[in-house]
């Protein structure tokens, strides 16, 4: 098997809350927000990760930690055999022409006060080695792709609607040729119709420019369409994670289970099983011991405070991890 | 491939020529009429500062004591040559006011130009860097925000001697303070808008991200306030003055001119009245002025 | 749910007969809402299906007064129980709203008084409308008024109510505070609820904890429910009936089954295969080109035009909504065709 493009191993990232002077004073303990726990995963070349979860799971944090957008606390991401974590600052901003983001806000993720084609060339000024006229070019040419005409290309993002914004970000991201890219949240602020434009687009342009993407979403439909792999996280731990097919119609994880079965159907037949999760999230400042889930587990076991499960291999697929007590896997 | 046609087909209505957020901004400023007028007087009084040789009547520094205290024109004992009367010198008021308009603009704007780009240095370094430099600077801020402003004023001047290019310098000192902190809160908020990831996910490196991504949109505040902190730099001046220890005689400064006329104030009222509704006149205009400005660049106002 | 078997005689709790809503721009003149006509049957549950610019909650903005210039209601009538809703002072539109007639919004975290507590916001709906409590005397009727606050937090789940009540908005999370709005709007008994987007910001777990919620709700106090969404899949599975908006206009509607089981309209059609399933992700997805067009002085033609594949030239004039026999109707001259 060919070397993962990405491998990220025991990737963790604490947020402390400042404390207070009153608070430094009587020696209370810092309050701290695990927000990624310790991920590991692999990633290779050419294929799709949907990563999916609810608010507070940490896969936007994941996603920046990658990308040291968010210093990590601890762990590595080695891409393309490089060690991203021990290069210096200068180092680590060429590399970036080679890892990109596109942003989940349409509105906020342009500078308002540029033109689109000051705003897709950027990246070009900063790292492009060709002349100002091979520059221009190649970003008139990306706008084209994605869909603008000519007489856009000096307009500014208050001029546009949410999808064509959203297409900016994306020539944004695209222009440096990057291998790897993170969507993080790209469809979720835009109406249906436009959802299925700019999958569409970003589906063509990973074929197009040879891309590896982290998909980043809560929007499981979306995410089971154009994921190759899946992998299910939970208060900053990747509970689940497989082939989208297996996890989809075989997932082992209570739960993947539940928001699996949470989604609402198009189908108008209420006669499904559903695991409807009672309770809230818990706070990631003061999380449940053992398994994480276990506070809202249907299928719990006394074992699930104390023992926190591993992400291990199924005996019967290899290809498909679950962190479970209850799972057959390889311990 | 559908996806070209999409996004060509229809833009959002106001979108007929590449208009940048700032033009749109610079027309609304241009429709309040109010706002408009306010800056006509404003730059009336420029064109008077530049132009003062040519506009006034009589030279302002001379001084005949034959036509002391000469009363303003339509009064009795009056004359056209010296439309507002004369000071206790004996010097035309209408030339002491139009070459004062001078100094008050002149120390008014290099105040406020050096006090700005001082305050949005320190503003961008210590909003966006954060840590150690913020530190320092804000604790700068807050021991110079401490003294009163008056008061620090004299004491500088007390220590620095009189002058032109002292009394600048003792309004900088306090004066930068308000650009830096407005620099800094904008830049504060701006820091967490996605943008801003966005210039760092690509690699630009935090000059370029201060100067290039961050300093453009707040610029429009920057220009509000400190053309508000124009009008008070200019009264500040004028208290300086009043008080004698901003410009020394013979130049005439309207602060001076209302110290001046102060002794005089029951039988040649016109000398501190005119000097005081100079001042007036510009102070109100600029604010009107900056007003409209706040309104037509306020992004929350027409959003 | 089904009630519209025996329904026939029964009078529709709202009926909105061609509404149209417009608002005057500097460009020229919105018809964000034009000429739109639905009913709500008592108990049942109609979902609006729409994207931005359909109209559908600038629809329902008009039926609860709350339209302001430079917007205005151009023609319609919107009858609550048989009263007409714009006939009213806005002092009698004030008495029925939040009383007969409640709606939650979007996003519970702006639509709440960050700078209120629950009870007092609770309250303030509770005082304000419910006139067997304000009759009582002063002492008494802030009693009954919190015990009434505090069985509607228990009835949307919120736990320990009795001691949450002082808490304030910020402190309870995305799912509670969609609850807490819900039960502001469940305060005084409201025959109906206009529910806008109310699971759109919401985690899936919490969307399936709070649309069971509602539901079960609806079953209890024998509501009707108004639920605008853009979620095909809600729609499916919570509502009786549902109405397709795009660009202003109604475009089909009808029973759930029927609508999203066998689409009439191209827009409907369109919106379906451009939604991916969970149920079968081997359906391929399909988007539908295009954007909405702009409503200012849009011409007299159908609005789907620009977007549609089988238009034709006659579709270049005014299309009037077809009822059919089974009261379902659509907006097309082309069904026949799809």
């Amino acid at each position: 098997m060919n070397a993962p493009l990405l491998r990220v191993e025991g990737l963790v990232k604490h947020f402390e809350r400042p404390r207070s002077l009153a608070q430094r004073l009587t020696g209370e303990k810092r309050s701290v927000v695990h927000a990624v726990n310790g991920v590991t995963l692999e990633i290779q070349r050419g294929e799709t990760l949907g990563l999916i979860g609810e608010s507070g799971c940490g896969k936007s944090t994941l996603g920046r930690s990658i990308l040291r957008l968010i210093e990590p606390s601890s762990g590595h991401a080695v891409f393309d055999g490089q060690n991203l974590s021990a290069m210096g600052a200068s180092q680590m901003m060429r590399m970036r022409a080679r890892l990109q983001i596109i942003f989940q806000d349409p509105y906020a993720s342009l500078n308002p006060r540029k033109s689109i084609r000051e705003i897709v060339s950027l990246p070009l000024h900063l790292h492009g080695s060709g002349s100002a006229e091979d520059n221009n070019a190649q970003v008139e040419q990306l706008l084209e792709r994605v869909g603008f005409r000519p007489d856009q290309f000096d307009r500014y993002p208050h001029q546009f609607s949410g999808g064509q914004r959203q297409r900016i970000g994306i020539a944004r991201a695209l222009v440096s040729r990057p291998a790897l890219v993170v969507c993080d949240e790209p469809v979720s602020a835009l109406d249906v119709s436009i959802k299925a434009q700019i999958l569409e687009l970003l589906g063509e342009l990973k074929v197009e420019f040879n891309l590896t993407y982290i998909f980043i979403s809560h929007d499981i439909a979306a995410v089971g369409h154009l994921a190759d792999r899946i992998a299910v996280m939970y208060l900053g731990e990747i509970v689940e994670i497989g082939n989208t097919m297996d996890i989809m119609t075989n997932p082992q994880h209570p739960y993947t289970q539940a928001l699996l079965s949470a989604v609402p159907r198009l189908v108008p037949n209420t006669a499904r099983t559903r695991t409807v999760l009672s309770g809230d999230l818990p706070s990631p400042l003061n999380p449940p011991s053992g398994c994480k889930f276990h506070t809202r587990c249907p299928v719990a076991m006394p074992e699930c405070a104390v023992l926190s499960p591993r992400l291990n291999p199924l005996k019967l697929a290899a290809a498909h991890s679950v962190a479970c007590l209850r799972s057959d896997t390889h311990a | 491939m559908t996806s070209i046609q999409t996004a060509s087909t229809t833009l959002s209505p106001n979108a007929s020529t590449a208009e940048s957020p700032q033009r749109l901004s610079w027309r609304r400023f241009s429709q309040d009429r109010f706002s408009m007028a306010a800056s006509v007087v404003v730059l009336l009084f420029l064109l008077m500062a530049i132009f003062a040789p040519w506009i006034a009547p009589q030279d302002p520094n001379d001084s005949d004591l034959l036509r002391r205290l000469q009363a303003p024109v339509w009064m009795d004992g009056g004359e056209w040559a010296y439309p507002l009367g004369c000071d206790a010198l004996g010097r035309d008021l209408l030339s002491r006011i139009i070459f004062g308009s001078r100094i008050s603009i002149f120390i008014g704007a290099a105040v406020i130009f050096i006090a700005t780009v001082v305050g949005v240095v320190t503003g961008l370094l210590s909003g966006y860097m954060r840590g150690w430099v913020d530190t320092v600077i804000s604790r700068v801020v807050d021991i110079l925000l401490a003294f009163p402003y008056l008061l620090f004023t004299i004491g500088l001047m007390a220590m620095m001697g009189p002058g032109l290019q002292n009394i600048i310098l003792a309004l900088v000192y306090k004066e930068w303070v308000i650009p830096c902190r407005l620099v800094r809160g904008e830049t504060m908020a701006l820091r967490e808008v996605e943008y801003i990831e966005a210039a760092r996910a690509v690699g630009a490196s935090s000059l370029y991200i201060m100067a290039r991504e961050i300093l453009p949109n707040i610029l429009s505040a920057v220009i509000v306030v400190s053309t508000l902190r124009m009008a008070h730099v200019i009264i500040l001046e004028a208290s300086l003055s009043f008080l004698g220890i901003g410009v020394q005689p013979p130049t005439a400064s309207w602060g001076s001119l209302i110290a001046d006329g102060r002794s005089y104030i029951w039988d040649a009222w016109w000398i501190s009245t005119f000097s005081g509704v100079a001042i007036l006149l510009l102070v109100l205009s600029i604010n009107v002025a900056s007003q409209g400005l706040r309104d037509a660049f306020d992004p929350r106002l027409h959003e | 749910m089904n009630t519209m078997s025996i329904a026939k005689k029964q009078t529709p709790i709202l009926s909105i007969r061609s509404l149209s809503t417009q608002f005057s721009t500097p460009a020229g003149v919105l018809k964000a809402v034009q000429d739109v006509s639905l009913d709500v049957m008592p108990g049942e549950c109609v979902g609006i299906v729409g994207e931005s610019g359909s109209g559908k909650s600038v629809c329902f903005a008009s039926v609860m007064g709350l339209i302001k210039p430079p917007g205005e209601i151009a023609a319609g009538e919107v009858l609550f129980d048989g009263i007409d809703l714009r006939k009213l002072s806005p002092e009698a539109m004030r008495r029925i709203r939040g009383k007969h007639i409640a709606m939650t919004m979007q996003d519970a975290l702006t639509a709440l008084n960050p700078a209120m507590t629950i009870q007092q916001q609770l309250l303030e709906v509770i005082l304000a409308h419910d006139e067997d409590i304000a009759r009582q005397s002063y002492w008494d009727h802030k009693r009954l008024a919190q015990a009434r606050a505090i069985e509607v937090l228990a009835l949307v789940g919120i736990p320990s109510a009795q001691t949450r009540l002082k808490d304030y908005p910020h402190q309870f999370s995305g799912g509670m505070r969609q609850r807490i709005m819900i039960a502001i709007a469940l305060a005084c008994k409201p025959h109906l609820l206009i529910a806008d987007e109310p699971t759109t910001a919401l985690d899936v777990t919490i969307q399936a904890q709070v649309l069971k919620l509602i539901a079960s709700l609806r079953r209890k106090l024998g509501m009707s429910m108004v639920l605008i969404t853009h979620d095909l899949g809600v729609v499916a599975e919570q509502c009786d009936r549902v109405v397709v908006m795009y660009a202003g206009q109604v475009v089909e509607s009808g029973l759930t089954a029927q609508v999203i089981g066998a689409p009439k309209h191209p827009y409907t059609r369109g919106l379906l295969r451009a939604t991916p399933r969970v149920e079968d992700l081997s359906a391929p997805v399909r988007p539908i080109p295009g954007t909405v067009p702009n409503l200012i002085n849009f011409p007299a033609q159908c609005h789907f035009y620009s977007r549609c594949t089988v238009r034709s030239d006659a579709c270049l004039e005014a299309i009037a909504l077809t009822r059919n026999a089974d009261g379902s109707e659509v907006r097309c001259i082309h069904i026949e065709e799809n």
